[in-house]
């Protein structure tokens, strides 16, 4: 279809910011999952008579380091307006967000693809909202939850940037990694708390002109988002192919069937009648408040994947990788910090170290394991004390203790053994014991050194020195040869 | 002494003095009204128990030796206004068993200050209306003549206080709510500048032009009231965080040289001649004071009327849309849940169903800057108009409404005509100014006239010391009107 048609997608995503309370009352922002119904409510998120509301700083200034992330210009006359429509998960029957002048526009982000380019999508707004309710239906009623009516939620729309499921997905990913580095969301989609709804059109190439949209909801991930759109797309150029017209409506991902389906026939915009909220006088956010925000910006994932590209000398996959959560990003920069070789840390973490999380299914947050720790770790192997294997059983027990790489190798003797006449003893003692490969070798089938290599290295519970080991070996086994010979 | 014909500064200081209670007191007030709100039907809930035990230890309070601006004084609550304990039904059949589980910021004042609350009184459902006939469960009357309106919304407010039933009470106006009243009843109502009392705990019919303000028998009563209701509040976000002053001590009797504007807009064709020459003797009173009179102009007066209804509505439209029985009020049983708030809301009354769809037609998509969107421009010219004047004058005086109180009934089915009974009213409400009205005399059936002051923003003390002069120097008769015992259908 990409010969014929070009896809026109813009994204909205939802993003319920992590905030103590609520957007505009004093009420705990909870789990809307775990927690039991209604028992974070009060007369003001429940829409009481004469109840009124009043802004949250912190949910302000999250939204703001959320725009100022994503490359906006920050309002500093922000208005919120009322959105009016009837549903009884809203309880004021309507919606307190922002409409003419939101909180950030004119914004971008870049996303990498995986050709390995870079596009840039742009931002056209990011605003600030309360949340709704959420309803049950049984058959016997409908049961509301109001604990999640007036959770501050953010709304950040893309220009129609987008061309493809894959972009989609890109552009999605590196809002939730976003959101996680800033602290605002945790980018849990199965929770809600994150919400994708893309519009989806297409229009013969060379067109100026938009096709008609329609909005895709249920998304509740990554995958059903790019599949849920690169079927849309297949889907509005059957049926312009076929002679038929594209009709503007609400469709949802079926994900176990893997295709769209209609959802709400949308014949003509929704009338929201929006209005200036009179309850809230226009919030004006000086220079000197921005400021504040962009400085407590952490580095954001694509600078960390820049630096450790450009400064460190990683691949671009090892640099996504230590960039993708932020936990592991600074202590990965902490162990730099603390005297560490980022190549070799890079394999340490990503290998190593990922891998004894994944299988105690940890985060790197969840284990004592200092970064110092680990940069004291490579530099006993560096200098020899340990081997590699030794290190890999430490580090296991890093993992679990907290312990420092040397007591640990101090108090299981696990140090290696560098001693060469320590080293002798053994490598004659398993010559002595082995008189069979040793004729072999004498034979000419000199790769049984490895063989005795091998033999010395299990007498030593791995801890002896490979490389000493080996020539050792190679010298007194020659040494036999001689005495053989003569 | 007789403990009815005290004006609430009066029996503040017969109980600092000791020569009453205020269980007393409360007892007068609850047995005047057991007599004759049967006929003058002006409260909704009396709240006897809870007077008379906030009556009782006001009493003990004061013989402990302590005093509060209003300890023990009995007042009455608008019942658009959230009192714990009580139904509040803001005159509306949606709200009926509604128990608010809150004060509003004004009540907790109140009870603060040592009031004991009576009762919650009667209003236009959600205030919209100028009668108290748009109430859903009664229709006050004038106790002037019971044939008569108190005018409204805040009707029962009014007419509980010039009929003595309450010694002061607060009302909310939104256009004209507690100023029309107070002139069709013969006592003085303030409307502060917004922003100055919180609409915390106020069932809001349009946000951005209510505010609550309270009744008197005179400017006196008013301010004691006012200074213990304003003040900043947190929890409402459009409340001022400005100092407010002792308005009674502001009451200096003394009004020389103040610059006095009369607007020509305000006498116009229509007013009716007893008001106008009322309005113009108190007028020329107020010169004879020593004020200077000048002649004004508001030259947008005329657009207030409409630009008031699209804005008020437009707001109400939204404010509205919480009554749907979901979470609280009455709920009707329907098929499903949209049929079931589809029948609940049913339950509004023909006035709020007409500004329901008034205000959402203003706002919708292809009209909003037609009519939502004009209607904003020109309040800025009406407040502008406002601020020009109090460039050059102090106070405003005007007529409160152009005519005194209709019959019951006679404008119930012509609301343009009843529009009209704000028109001089709601323009201050559309500004940021504040505005009262002070009795000024009887029209020749006997029924009583309104002055209306108007000040700039927050200069309540000096709009209440140009009335208090003004009693000063014309004292009223001190009787109240004789309302007959007995039920009116």
């Amino acid at each position: 279809m990409l010969d014929r048609y070009e896809p026109v997608i813009g994204l909205e995503i939802h993003a319920e910011l992590l905030t103590h309370s609520k957007m505009f009352c004093g009420c705990r922002v909870v789990d809307s999952v775990e927690a039991a119904p209604n028992t974070a409510v009060c007369p003001v998120c429940l829409g009481m008579p004469g109840m009124l509301p009043v802004i949250n700083r912190r949910a302000v200034e999250f939204a703001m380091r959320v725009a100022l992330a994503l490359n906006c210009e920050i309002q500093n006359h922000n208005i919120f307006a009322r959105k009016n429509y009837f549903y009884p998960d809203l309880p004021k029957g309507y919606q307190i967000s922002q409409y003419e002048l939101p909180i950030g526009r004119h914004g971008w982000l870049d996303i990498a693809l995986s050709d390995g380019t870079t596009k840039r999508i742009g931002i056209r707004r990011v605003h600030m909202e309360e949340d709704t309710g959420k309803l049950t239906h049984r058959d016997e009623g409908s049961l509301v939850d109001y604990n999640r009516s007036g959770v501050p939620l953010l709304e950040i729309v893309t220009e129609p940037d987008i061309r493809s499921g894959e972009e989609a997905r890109a552009y999605a990913t590196r809002i939730r990694q976003t959101l996680r580095y800033l602290g605002v969301n945790s980018g849990d989609m199965e929770k809600g708390v994150l919400r994708i709804e893309p519009n989806i059109s297409i229009r013969p190439r060379g067109s100026e002109a938009f096709g008609t949209r329609i909005e895709l909801k249920n998304l509740n991930s990554f995958r059903a988002l790019a599949d849920g759109t690169d079927f849309e797309l297949d889907r509005q150029a059957a049926v312009l192919d076929g002679g038929g017209k594209v009709i503007q409506e609400t469709r949802g991902w079926h994900d176990t069937r893997r295709e769209t389906f209609s959802q709400r026939a949308k014949e003509e915009a929704e009338d929201y009648r929006y209005f200036a909220e009179p309850d809230l006088p226009p919030l004006f956010i000086d220079p000197a408040w921005i400021q504040t925000m962009r400085a407590t910006l952490p580095e954001l994932p694509q600078a960390k994947e820049a630096r450790y590209r450009i400064d460190f000398g990683l691949s671009p996959v090892e640099a996504t990788a230590l960039a993708d959560d932020r936990a592991v990003a600074e202590w990965f920069d902490a162990a730099i910090g603390a005297g560490g070789k980022p190549k070799s840390l890079a394999n340490w973490i990503l290998n190593d170290l990922f891998r004894l999380l994944n299988e105690r299914g940890l985060t790197i947050s969840d284990v004592p394991l200092a970064p110092a720790a680990l940069v004291e770790l490579q530099s006993l192997v560096d200098r020899g004390t340990i081997n590699l294997t030794t290190a890999r059983e430490v580090l296991a027990e890093m993992l679990e203790s907290g312990r420092d790489p040397t007591t640990i190798i101090e108090a299981g003797g696990l140090g290696q053994i560098s001693d060469e006449a320590a080293l002798i003893a053994i490598v004659d003692q398993v010559i002595t014991d082995n008189p069979g490969p040793l004729t072999n070798y004498l034979g000419g089938k000199e790769s049984l050194l490895g063989w005795f290599v091998g033999q010395v290295m299990r007498a030593t519970r791995g801890q002896a020195n490979p490389a000493l080991v080996n020539e050792i070996a190679r010298r007194r086994l020659e040494e036999k040869r001689d005495t053989a010979g003569s | 002494m007789d403990i009815i014909s005290l004006t609430l500064t009066e029996l503040r200081e017969a109980l600092r003095r000791g020569e009453t209670t205020s269980v007393a007191a409360t007892q007068a007030m609850l047995d005047r009204i057991v007599a004759l709100d049967n006929s003058l039907l002006s409260y909704l809930t009396i709240t006897e128990e809870m007077a008379l035990e906030q009556a009782t230890a006001a009493d003990q309070r004061r013989a402990a030796g302590e005093d509060t601006p209003l300890l023990g004084v009995p007042i009455a609550l608008k019942d658009i206004i959230c009192l714990s304990g009580a139904p509040t039904t803001a005159g509306s059949k949606i709200l009926e068993g509604f128990n608010p589980p809150y004060n509003a910021f004004v009540v907790d004042r109140l009870l603060e200050a040592g009031a004991v609350i009576l009762g919650k009184t009667n209003t236009d459902e959600f205030a919209m209306g100028s009668s108290t006939e748009n109430s859903a469960y009664v229709t006050t009357r004038n106790p002037w003549d019971i044939e008569r309106v108190p005018g409204g919304s805040s009707g029962g407010s009014a007419a509980a206080v010039a009929a003595g039933l309450a010694y002061g009470a607060l009302g909310t106006d939104t256009g004209g709510s507690v100023r029309q009243p107070a002139s069709f009843c013969g006592v003085v109502g303030i409307r502060p500048t917004y922003g100055r009392v919180s609409r915390w705990g106020v069932v809001a019919f349009a946000s951005s032009l209510d505010q609550v303000g309270s009744f008197g028998r005179t400017a006196a009563d008013v301010a004691a009231q006012l200074s213990v209701i304003a003040g900043h509040d947190p929890r409402d976000s459009t409340s001022l965080n400005i100092p407010v002053p002792d308005y009674e001590a502001a009451l200096t009797g003394d009004i020389r040289g103040l610059r006095i504007g009369v607007p020509r807009e305000y006498f116009v064709e229509g007013i009716e001649p007893d008001v106008e020459a009322a309005v113009r003797v108190a007028i020329d009173d107020l010169a004879a004071l020593g004020a200077e009179i000048v002649e004004i102009s508001l030259p947008h007066t005329q657009y207030g009327l409409p630009v008031y209804y699209l804005i008020a509505s437009a707001e109400a439209s939204a404010n509205l849309a919480r009554y749907d029985g979901t979470r609280f009020g009455p709920r009707a049983k329907g098929a499903d849940m949209i049929d079931t708030v589809r029948q609940t809301r049913a339950l509004f009354g023909p006035e709020v169903k007409r500004r329901i769809m008034l205000g959402a037609y203003a706002l919708s998509a292809g009209y909003y800057d037609e009519y939502y969107g004009r209607a904003l421009k020109v309040r800025t010219l009406i407040k502008e108009d406002f601020r020009r004047v109090f460039e050059s004058v102090d106070v405003i005086a005007a007529p409160t409404s152009p005519a005194t109180a209709f019959r019951v009934g006679e404008r119930i089915d012509d609301p343009l005509n009843m529009y009209l009974a704000d028109i001089f009213t709601l323009p201050l409400n559309l500004s940021a100014s504040c505005g009262l009205s002070v009795p000024c005399g009887l029209d020749r059936q006997g029924l009583p006239i309104g002055l209306q002051l108007i000040g700039d923003t927050l200069q309540e003390a000096r709009i209440l010391n140009v009335a208090h002069t003004y009693e000063q120097a014309r004292p009223r008769d001190r009787r109240l009107p004789a309302v007959p015992a007995g039920a009116t259908g």
